[in-house]
């Protein structure tokens, strides 16, 4: 925890006051407090088993929290459940449409259930559904794995929810419908909606306004993204030479060493303090590296999170 | 109310655009039902009957031919005594005795009023009360020959029918009431737990929970189309007994169907409530079976005579809902009787169907488990 | 030898031509990077190599055995694991080691060996007699990759076995397959992860059935122009990833 103060601006979309659930042994969600203001896009990040979904379950009030509160556009996830229901958008972690319907019905299907329709609201999806338009004839189950998200997008902003509740969208899908996705976030963003979405992927993260790095149940860490990377204060390299593998090997065994992990083409090196490019250089030349390349880094994310986990 | 029609709507294009579903629904009471009257027409056709005749006269020598051209019968030892009867029976060959006593002819002749006797085999209760519905046929058209337009009426043959083995033929006729039973579960229960439990598979269960609508619209919008659906089924049902395979609908058809209806719901608060236990489709499809399916088979009178079973079999009988029913729909279309007859198994339907769904209700949370 | 070679590897499911001629080898304990957008066609391309579906045209040999006609001698040289199917959650560990070495018929003794070796290599010692579904994900997937490997394989399959797991895990993942890589094994690997495909020797890249691009990170960043795979994957992948 952070001790981030849960204040109790009313204006705040969804604020979380030491919410803990268990199911049997396993503390899915333990003492969490955060707040997401009103027109946030807010971005819980955390690999699988971190507890997001429990927390989002509780947060659309399908399940009862053991401990703690929390509400949602002014209103309390356990006992304005119903109220609540009328004003959350939310798409579950797996596809969650009918895929005996088509596009058009499941659309039309989602928009009676909340007592809207299609048209009333069709401002508020348009830019994504005349993606999906010319296939709207094409049962849903038939469509690829972005188009499935649009849709489940679209579905879930039918009814115009005041706060949209994603659960990793993009888990599973391709680096480009993850990107093409984001942008729509950005523009719903822009309409005022107040967005909380999950993920897995780390590099999704600067896409939020603000952060919370989830692990284990619990928060590592609140922050905007580049507060986050801001809370990694060793020194970090990064390097690159002709053998990764033999390059990993030797720099978990030096004595300036915190550690080593690969990071796409380079190796994070998170060294003790004082260490200079130059002395790194000069072990690895020792130990026969070609083409070494050094350069101090400033954190990433994912560095940030991997130090808190670390913690 | 707009909500729950489009949610019933939706149902219907989940039925309607999967054939496994559409296949059970239609396809399988039509089959179950042609395949239980095909056996019984199969068996009807050359059954192998036996005659004493103790009359030697015109008109039981007439009769006898008559019955043997019919095509139905063939005659397989004539016999001498009525001794031999119990033994033709018991070597399990014969399926009708046809008896014709002392007199027969003279009887029929000159008091205008004489009497065959009929035995069946009433082991096997639908062939022998078919086989007697036929020869008593045949009997009469020999008869209405015998008696030309408007001569006197008062020759008559009157026709004894008893049942060897089996005397009260109970459990008669009860395929058609059964397989009625058996596919209104299976439709009412079993589908509707499988479809609500597909929900809970594909996640959509989650999205419409946290919809504003209520769980009971949820599931009575899932239970509506099979409602109806189940209904349609058991018409054609009793459609098909009656007009392909020749059974009485001796009773109000009114009644039927009210009672049909009532068994419908009992069958769909028994489904409710096993998709309240049920998370997965597997989970539905195992409970359907072990609990409903499979007692109603076999304890339900629909294959064994319920006073056949041990004593302890007979007990767990009385808490299978198809039992009454099974009663309710024989004592209408057979028996002809009406609710003042049938209030007692009515009542224990009306029951049962109140406590279950009641139960199942009880069962509904606004929220994962 | 190469581990992998394949001639204008072609499958169609009807009209619809899943893998179209593609051509491409891996050199034995290579680690490749095979890539692409959801419905590129990876998984049919993947299958085909592993002997599970017949290819319509084209040739392909894996480990020197033909696709065609030795699919059953590639079962028995090739290790497999996907993020979804690996383990079974109700045997233990142990239990799920054994099982797996005695698919790939190890003798006694030498599945002893190996079983130890496995739990003592992935400090499982105190969880080995545990089922399985207790263990975090991480250490599921650490153990499903080394059961993988029980048989020592020429080529493994990874068809994105990193999805969800926490950074360190991840990492500690790709240590094992540089490892693996290290003593020979053919490392052949997709992921929806783009920095993860810097680990890789080279990578190839599929869009529409295709392979447009096949070379090391390095060439290929150089190629398109931009100092990331993602932006190698999005310039190549990008407008047709939505049809």
């Amino acid at each position: 925890m952070t001790g981030q103060a849960v204040n109790n601006n009313p204006m705040d979309a969804i604020i979380i006051d030491h919410l803990s659930k268990a199911f049997g042994d396993t503390r899915a969600v333990q003492d969490v407090s955060l707040t997401v203001r009103e027109g946030e896009l807010f971005g819980l990040i955390g690999p699988d088993g971190a507890g997001k979904t429990t927390l989002f379950k509780m947060l659309v009030t399908l399940l009862l929290p053991d401990a703690g509160r929390a509400t949602v556009a002014g209103r309390d996830v356990v006992r304005d459940f119903r109220a609540l229901r009328t004003m959350v958008g939310y798409m579950p972690g797996r596809f969650s449409l009918y895929p005996d319907l088509s596009v058009e019905e499941n659309l039309s299907f989602f928009a009676t259930v909340f007592g809207t329709t299609i048209e009333v609201n069709y401002d508020l999806i348009r830019e994504i559904y005349v993606q999906l338009e010319p296939f709207k004839k094409r049962r849903a189950g038939a469509l690829s794995g972005g188009m499935k998200q649009k849709l489940a997008l679209c579905c879930a902003l039918i009814h115009k929810p005041a706060v949209l509740f994603l659960d990793e969208p993009t888990t599973g899908v391709d680096a480009v419908s993850r990107r093409e996705f984001w942008e729509m976030l950005q523009t719903l963003k822009k309409r005022g909606l107040t967005i909380l979405v999950s993920t897995p992927y780390m590099d999704e993260a600067g896409q939020c306004d603000r952060i919370a790095l989830m692990q284990n149940g619990r928060i590592l860490a609140i922050d905007t993204p580049e507060g986050v990377e801001h809370l990694f204060r060793k020194p970090l390299f990064a390097v690159k030479a002709s053998d990764t593998y033999q390059l990993i090997q030797d720099l978990r065994k030096a004595p300036f060493t915190v550690t080593c992990y690969a990071f796409g083409e380079f190796l994070h090196l998170t060294t003790k303090e004082g260490v200079s490019a130059a002395s790194i250089q000069q072990y690895l030349i020792e130990k026969q590296h070609s083409n070494v390349v050094i350069k101090p880094i400033e954190a990433g994310i994912e560095d940030s999170f991997m130090a808190l986990m670390e913690q | 109310m707009n909500r729950f029609f489009a949610f019933v709507k939706k149902e219907f294009f989940h039925i309607l655009r999967d054939r496994r579903t559409l296949l059970i629904l239609f396809g399988m009471p039509l089959a179950m039902v042609l395949l239980f009257g095909f056996a019984l027409t199969n068996e009807i056709k050359n059954a192998k009957v036996a005659v004493l005749d103790f009359d030697h006269g015109q008109h039981s020598r007439q009769l006898t031919d008559r019955l043997l051209s019919s095509g139905y019968f063939q005659l397989t030892r004539n016999l001498t005594a009525y001794r031999d009867v119990e033994a033709t029976f018991r070597q399990g060959h014969v399926k009708l005795v046809v008896i014709f006593p002392v007199g027969f002819t003279h009887d029929y002749a000159h008091g205008g009023k004489a009497q065959v006797q009929l035995l069946t085999d009433a082991s096997e209760q639908n062939t022998a009360i078919t086989l007697t519905n036929y020869a008593t046929n045949i009997i009469q058209g020999y008869q209405a020959d015998q008696n030309p337009s408007d001569a006197r009426p008062s020759m008559q043959i009157e026709v004894q029918s008893q049942m060897v083995f089996n005397p009260e033929l109970k459990g008669a006729f009860v395929f058609v009431p059964g397989v009625m039973s058996l596919v209104l579960l299976l439709v009412s229960a079993l589908m509707t737990s499988i479809t609500i439990a597909r929900e809970k598979e594909t996640g959509t269960m989650e999205v419409l929970m946290v919809s504003p609508l209520s769980q009971l619209q949820i599931l009575f919008g899932k239970v509506l189309p099979y409602l109806l659906l189940s209904f349609i089924n058991g018409c054609i049902i009793i459609a098909l007994g009656v007009f392909l395979l020749g059974i009485p609908l001796n009773g109000s058809l009114l009644l039927l169907l009210s009672e049909t209806l009532l068994f419908i719901f009992l069958s769909l608060s028994l489904g409710l409530l096993v998709s309240t236990l049920a998370d997965t489709q597997l989970v539905a499809m195992f409970i359907s079976m072990l609990v409903l399916l499979l007692p109603t088979i076999f304890l339900s009178g629909f294959l064994f005579p319920i006073d056949s079973m041990p004593r302890f079999l007979q007990i767990v009988s009385t808490i299978i809902p198809a039992r009454y029913f099974i009663d309710i729909v024989k004592g209408i279309m057979i028996k002809g009787v009406g609710l003042a007859d049938l209030w007692r198994p009515t009542l224990v339907l009306f029951l049962m169907a109140t406590v279950l769904m009641a139960a199942s209700l009880k069962n509904l949370k606004p929220r994962l488990n | 030898m190469k581990a992998v070679v394949t001639n204008k590897l072609t499958k169609k499911f009807g009209d619809f031509v899943a893998t179209n001629e593609i051509t491409f080898d891996v050199a034995q304990g290579e680690i490749f990077g095979f890539l692409g957008a959801n419905g590129a066609g990876k998984t049919t391309a993947m299958r085909m190599l592993c002997g599970l579906l017949k290819p319509t045209s084209g040739e392909a040999t894996v480990a020197g055995f033909d696709v065609y006609k030795q699919s059953e001698q590639i079962k028995q040289v090739i290790g497999y694991m996907s993020q979804k199917f690996s383990l079974y959650d109700d045997l233990t560990v142990r239990e799920n080691i054994r099982f797996y070495g005695g698919i790939y018929g190890l003798n006694r003794t030498n599945l002893k060996a190996k079983s130890d070796a496995i739990i003592q290599q992935l400090g499982l010692g105190s969880v080995a007699d545990k089922l399985t579904v207790s263990l975090p994900l991480g250490w599921k997937q650490r153990l499903a990759f080394s059961v993988a490997l029980i048989h020592d394989p020429k080529v493994v399959f990874l068809d994105e076995p990193t999805g969800g797991v926490d950074p360190i895990t991840r990492r500690q993942f790709w240590d094992m397959i540089y490892e693996a890589a290290h003593r020979g094994t053919t490392i052949f690997v997709t992921t929806h992860y783009m920095d993860e495909a810097e680990y890789c020797n080279r990578v190839s890249i599929m869009v529409d059935g295709r392979i447009k691009a096949l070379d090391t990170p390095g060439a290929l960043k150089q190629q398109f122009g931009t100092d990331s795979m993602d932006g190698v994957f999005q310039i190549l992948a990008r407008g047709t990833s939505t049809k």
